[in-house]
């Protein structure tokens, strides 16, 4: 599972994967598994007084997809940083991929780390739903 | 409108024992099937489990509650996590404690004044050693957001 330090070469793209089509209830689901209860994530009348057309997901969703996409990738116990930004709104029914890019690899405090952007993007506008960075050590 | 006074308000520490079952629960909610995650008897963390942490923490005496805003006007801007090595495996017990980091604001292409709010939560393991931090960064809208937003 984990990658080699030759291999992970600046530019070198995680394998692209694909998720969803999301619904509710995993929008639910992992409301339950986090703790975020905010009703806008379930509710449809509180989305829509709210101004929306109805319920969407939970930003941290997708961020943990993100997240263990990438781990599944480079390994679980050697991420040391993570940090996204939510861009579109993701809704009910779309299909999201998530891509990893290699921007910089480097050694630093007697470690060999890799520094990756990110991407979720929704293929229902092409547009992203997150941009993201992450940061792993390389055994 | 937030309460720009509330910058380094923090709440009291309180722990946060880090549990299989929870990081399982967690991560298949986050559609893993890592076995890392999901079979290992004491699994590491996933990258974004420390958000469980509001299981932990008293809701009332939240710095970001304590601010009032209004959820209908709520979004999430973005989220930071740094491990200061490798995430928390389950069976670590993590102190907490969270504090109001920044709180600015910044004109939004439709939605009006958007107030930015950063919290920052420090985990330290039992000994004290700093483990891992969290940043959040809530945006109040000055009206409903739209879907572009």
């Amino acid at each position: 599972m984990a990658q080699s330090w030759e291999t992970l070469t600046e530019g070198t793209k995680g394998p692209r994967r694909e998720y969803g089509p999301l619904t509710r209830t995993d929008f639910v689901r992992y409301q339950g598994a986090s703790g975020d209860f905010n009703p806008i994530h379930h509710d449809e009348e509180f989305a829509k007084s709210a101004g929306f057309p109805g319920v969407f997901s939970v930003g941290m969703l997708q961020a943990g997809i993100l997240g263990c996409y990438c781990t599944d990738w480079l390994g679980a116990d050697n991420i040391r940083h993570f940090v996204v930004q939510f861009r579109e709104q993701v809704w009910p029914g779309d299909h999201l991929v998530c891509e990893a890019t290699i921007r910089r690899r480097y050694e630093a405090d007697g470690d060999r780390r890799v520094d990756l952007d990110l991407l979720v993007t929704r293929q229902e506008s092409g547009g992203a739903a997150i941009k993201g960075e992450a940061t792993f050590v390389v055994s | 409108m937030v309460d720009k006074s509330k910058v380094g308000l923090s709440d009291e520490p309180a722990t946060m024992p880090v549990e299989r079952g929870k990081i399982r629960e967690f991560a298949r909610a986050c559609q893993s099937t890592n076995p890392a995650y999901v079979d290992d008897p004491a699994p590491v963390a996933p990258p974004t489990f420390l958000t469980t942490v509001n299981f932990w923490s008293s809701g009332a005496t939240s710095p970001l509650a304590q601010l009032d805003i209004d959820l209908r006007r709520l979004l999430h801007g973005g989220q930071e996590y740094v491990f200061h090595g490798p995430p928390p495996r389950a069976g670590t017990e993590l102190t907490f404690q969270t504090r109001v980091d920044n709180i600015y604001e910044k004109e939004g292409r439709r939605g009006g004044t958007m107030t930015f709010v950063e919290t920052v939560t420090e985990f330290r393991d039992t000994g004290g050693t700093l483990v891992a931090e969290a940043r959040s960064t809530a945006i109040e809208t000055g009206q409903a957001p739209t879907k572009e937003s």
